[in-house]
This record gives structure tokens, sequence and C-alpha cells, in this order.
């Protein structure tokens, strides 16, 4: 495969986490480095096992196909391949696959000299994962607490989890998630709806600069974050929406066993207007 | 040239006390939360989330709420049936004289402790009808009987007592009356009814929801269902709305709280309304609903006019017993599922209590119901 003019300036050796020289080479445009085995490794396992448990249950249909954990009775031991061991060995794959990616980029931002803003943006989401599918179960005393893997089946867990605290909009954790999950698209909305006017002018006109992105909210509503603190901005509203659901999702069942709206009760019952 | 930071007093301050009162904050939040362990009973199929989530401590702390009070000790028969041995014995009448006096003792200590035998009776003349407590209780014992024997669709063979609702109590501690017009809709003029907006909703476990979600569904026979039975072709008679959805929600909020139990011991949310992906206990559910809109409409409005009379209880009872027998509109105070269950799935834990009273089978369903009666 050919190298980009500039390619090679960026095919620096070293920076490698583990394995010293080993895995520290490229395949065409791709690096590849010890995490990147194990990353391959763990996704063509985790994916074979999963078109084996589709193909126990019988469906290769992409929406119905269900690999759910084993039943609450087998608590945090292992469970019968085909009574959920099979999950506990995909969850053990993906939870590889993810922290292998992680710390291939980690290994990636080494090589560039850069921080490591994207392995611990990433992380956030593979936390948000591993909170569902292993520290909650921890939590609960059973790994038949995680979800099903499956695109209605998930849903449909989803709902049920909702409904086993009666309303889950009244989880305060949950409307901090969603408020920041909203907020993040308004921004990347504002975001994406500047960048694109500022580089896509009226014919005969210049592209236009950061000082004219900065001027335009500054006329709309008095304030203009900057073009660098838009992305941290960004970052933040991201990755708080993440940790958030995080911890909409972890403390209910180990921290609160009833109702969401009756969580509320130390507020209604504040000295100030009870 | 580096000019030295004086020391900042009022900045300090202000910064400790954010920090304490911060501190502070985050304890008392954490305060509001519970802990694990917790116990989570698999309730659906692997992988579906149907589970009973429960806090132990707390059900530890509840178990005393659920207890059954000692048995009445058994007696031998008299063989002399009470309608012989006594006068004015219009229900129990079939039973033996013996059982009968074990039956009063069991009712005082289920329904009057505190007030004793005189809470229904004239003590000068045990078989006169003047205190109204007395025909009270006459109706109640024939619909204690009515429910053991039409309604085993929800009570099994389980059954009810006097003390599934009373637990020891003239008034039994769970009931409920119709709200005011004006408590139910909260605005003026031409504005919509509130319907439960920006208020709690006690009714429906602290939520904003509709407060008073008993008089349309266990009085009168409002739909509860909600599912939309929508199709392209119906859309112009399509009745399905989020306010009605929100008073069948406030009524399932109060299923939980009396059962001790979440949606998903009776639905799988997937989809609500679907009976073959629901759980046998909805079946019992359901009739559980008609049970208590039945009880409220045939043996408790009926009765209306004698606490109309009393509104604050018998008043040869004394002050012991003064309780408010009507709501806020006049009505009668009625019977919800908390006033049995009381946070257990099966009210007192499912102990079989009726077994221990067969008396209370030999009620007997003539003279007919007070409200056929006063047809």
């Amino acid at each position: 495969m050919s190298m980009l003019s500039f390619e090679k300036k960026y095919r620096v050796r070293g920076g490698t986490l583990i394995g010293g020289d080993l895995f520290d080479f490229w395949v065409g445009p791709f690096y590849v480095g010890f995490f990147g085995v194990t990353t391959l490794f763990f996704t063509v396992l985790g994916t074979a096992l999963i078109l084996y448990g589709a193909a126990l249950q019988g469906t290769f249909n992409v929406w119905t196909i269900n690999i759910a954990p084993p039943d609450l009775k087998y608590g945090l031991g292992f469970a019968p391949l085909k009574e959920g061991g099979l999950w506990q060995l995909i969850t053990i794959c993906a939870i590889g696959a993810f922290v292998s990616w992680a710390l291939r980029q980690v290994e990636i931002s080494r090589k560039l000299g850069m921080g490591y803003h994207i392995p611990i943006a990433y992380s956030v989401a593979v936390f948000a994962y591993v909170t569902l599918v292993v520290f909650r179960p921890l939590l609960m005393g059973a790994w038949g607490h995680g979800f099903p893997y499956g695109i209605f089946s998930h849903l449909d867990w989803v709902s049920n989890v909702g409904y086993q605290y009666l309303h889950f909009h009244y989880n305060p954790a949950h409307m901090l998630a969603i408020t920041f999950f909203f907020t993040t698209t308004l921004a990347l909305s504002l975001h994406g709806g500047l960048i694109l006017s500022a580089l896509n002018p009226p014919k005969g006109e210049p592209v236009k600069s950061p000082d004219h992105e900065n001027t335009f909210f500054r006329d709309l509503i008095g304030y203009s974050i900057g073009a660098l603190g838009i992305h941290r901005l960004g970052l933040f509203l991201a990755l708080s929406a993440g940790f958030w659901s995080a911890v909409c999702i972890i403390i209910s069942g180990p921290f609160w066993t009833r109702g969401w709206p009756e969580w509320w009760g130390w507020w209604l019952n504040l000295p100030i207007w009870k | 040239m580096s000019k030295k930071k004086d020391f900042d007093l009022v900045s300090t301050v202000g910064w400790t006390a954010t920090a304490v009162l911060g501190v502070a904050a985050a304890f008392y939040l954490a305060s509001t939360f519970e802990r694990p362990p917790v116990i989570a009973i698999q309730w659906g199929p692997r992988g579906t989330a149907m589970e009973l989530v429960y806090n132990p401590r707390t059900v530890v702390r509840e178990l005393p709420r659920h207890a059954v009070p000692p048995k009445e000790e058994e007696v031998d028969k008299s063989g002399i049936p009470s309608r012989e041995a006594y006068q004015n014995v219009q229900v129990l009448g079939d039973l033996d004289s013996a059982e009968f006096l074990r039956l009063m003792n069991a009712l005082t200590a289920w329904v009057s402790p505190q007030q004793g035998c005189n809470y229904c009776h004239n003590p000068e003349n045990l078989a006169d009808d003047s205190v109204y407590t007395k025909v009270v209780a006459r109706k109640m014992l024939q619909m204690t009987k009515v429910i053991n024997e039409s309604w085993q669709a929800h009570v099994g063979q389980t059954g009810v007592t006097c003390w599934t609702c009373h637990r020891g109590q003239p008034v039994p501690a769970y009931v409920w009356a119709t709200e005011t017009p004006q408590a139910e809709r909260r605005t003026r003029g031409l504005m919509a009814t509130a319907a439960g907006q920006n208020t709690v909703s006690t009714a429906a476990g602290l939520s904003s929801l509709p407060t008073d979600p008993f008089t349309p569904f266990l009085l009168e026979d409002k739909q509860i269902r909600v599912t939309t039975t929508w199709t392209p072709m119906s859309l112009g008679d399509n009745r399905m709305s989020i306010k009605q959805a929100e008073w069948t929600y406030a009524l399932m909020f109060h299923f939980s709280a009396a059962t001790g139990a979440n949606c998903t011991f009776c639905h799988n949310s997937q989809n609500f309304g679907k009976w073959e992906g629901s759980t046998p206990q909805r079946v019992t559910a359901w009739h559980g609903i008609y049970m208590t809109r039945a009880m409220n409409n045939d043996w408790i409005e009926p009765l209306t006019p004698l606490w109309r009379e009393n509104p604050k209880g018998p008043p040869e009872a004394g002050a012991a017993a003064a309780l408010a027998r009507l709501g806020p509109m006049g009505d009668a105070l009625k019977i919800n599922c908390m006033t049995c269950h009381q946070g257990a799935h099966k009210p007192m834990l499912g102990a079989q209590m009726l077994a221990d009273y067969p008396e209370l089978n030999a009620v007997s369903l003539s003279p007919v119901p007070l409200r056929a009666a006063m047809r």
C-alpha cells in the first residue's frame, strides 16, 4: 500500500508499552503493536462466539440475535456455556478488545508525542460498559444483572430495568446524563453549523477565519468560547454524559431499591418548606 | 519584580466555607441512598431484567408490620346454635354458640382491642342494634364471606379475615376518599385540569402524577388500559393519550407500593398490555381490581348513611374511637390494594390465618346486602 507524502513523518519507532520492538510495525496504514494483536484476537474470538450463540439460538436475524446473561442463581460463578456461559466469555472478549484498543491508542499517542486525551476519552465509554456488565453485577451479587447482547433484547432489558425503579426519569444521575447528552448534541450542532458556514462562504468570498466565528457568536449570544475552548467544552460534555450514565445505572439497585420518585423524599422533607 | 500576594481573608473564608458546605452536602446526599448488599429475585427469563429488588434491612425492619395476632384458643362445641342461645343473631345464627363467642373475642382483638366489646355493643343489651358499628360489623362479616367465597381468583385459599384490613384498629390504617375537585384541578377558569402536574402525589410514590387514581379506577370503572390499539384506519377515534396513561401510571404506582414489588412483578415492559409476556401475578392483580371495585361499591359505599350520622365514630365508644369516618367530600373511607397488602405481595406474607377461624365461613349471606335492601 502506498504511503502518503507526510505519513513517513509519523512512523516513529518506540513508545510501546509492552513487547518492545516485536510488534512495533505497520500493516498498510495501520499500526499493529502488542495491543493491536490482542484487539484482533479478542474481537475475532468474541464475534465467533456471538455467531455460535446465534447458531444455538437458531437465528441469524441481526435484530433478534440474543446472547443473554446467566440466571441469577449462578451468582458470581461460571454458568454452563449454553446457559449464560457464552455471555460471560463474550464479556471477557469485549473487555479484552476494548481495553486493548485503549492501550493501542496510548502507544500511538506516545509515538506522536501528544497527550493522552484520546485514550482517556475513549476509556470513559469503556468504563460505562464495564460498569454495566461488571461493577453493577458485582455489587448486586450475580452476573445475571448484566445486559444481554442483542439489538432488540438489550432495549427490552433497558426498559425493564427502568421499570424496576418505577420511573427512571426521576433518577437524579439519569437526569444529569440525559442533560449532558442533549447539551453535547446542541453544542456539536452549533459548532458544526459554525464551521460549515465559515468554510463554505458564498462564491467569490474567502474562507472565514476564527475571528469571524468568534464575532458571530459574540453578536448572537454575547459570548464566544473560542476555537480551542469549544473542543474542551465538547469533550467535557460528552464525557460527562457517559460518566453520569454509568453513575445512574450503578446507583439503581446497589444504592437504591425502590421507585426513583420516592428517593426525592429528602428534597420534599427539607426543613425549609416541609 | 514579582509582587508578593497578600493574605486575602475574605477569599480564604469564602473558599473554606464553600468547601465545608460542599462536603456536608455530599455527606447528606450520600445518606439519602441505600447500600449493598441488596437482594434480587429473578422473575422472568434470563436477560430480561424482570427482577424484584429488595433491601434486606428494610425487609427485616418491616416484618412486624406483617405479623399475625396470636391464635384465639379453640373451643369445644356446645351443641347449641347461636340463634337459639342468643337473640338477634342475623348472620352468625348457624354457628355453634361456643364458636360464636370465640369469634366475638377474635373480632374484638382484630378490630377494637382498645375499645373492647362496647365499641359495637350496648352493654345493657348485647342483642341491641342501636350502636351503628354493630350494623357495620355485620355487613363486614358478610363482605369477608363474599371475598372468601367468590373472589378466590384473587385471594386464593388463603382468604381474608377482619385482621387483613383492620390490624387492630377500628378504621384500617390504609383507606382513601375521593379528592375534592379543587384539589384535583388546581387551576382556575378556562385552564385545563392540572391532573397532578407539579404536585407531589403520595398515592403515586411521590411522583408528579395524578393524586387520586382511586376514584376513577377502584370506585368507577374507567378504562385502565392505555396501550393503544391504534391502526392507521382508527386514527380518528384513538382515545389513548399521555394524560390517560398518567392516570393509569399513578394507579400502577399504588399497586407497586401495596405489593412491595416493582412493575416487572406483573409486566414485561417490552409490551405492558400483552398478556402472553406478563407473569401469572398480573392475572391475580386483574381480579383484585374488580374485587376492590366490587367491595367499595357493594359493601362500603352503601354504609355511607351510617357514617354520615356518626362522622367521628360511635359516641358510646368515647374519645378513644373518635376517628374520621368520612372523606372531604362526605364519602365513606374506601379500600384500595394497600388496605390489605400493606407492602407485601401476599398480605401478612401469605399467613394462612383464615384456616384458624372456620367460623368466618359460617356467615350467612342473608339478609341481603344493604344496597339491595335499600333499592
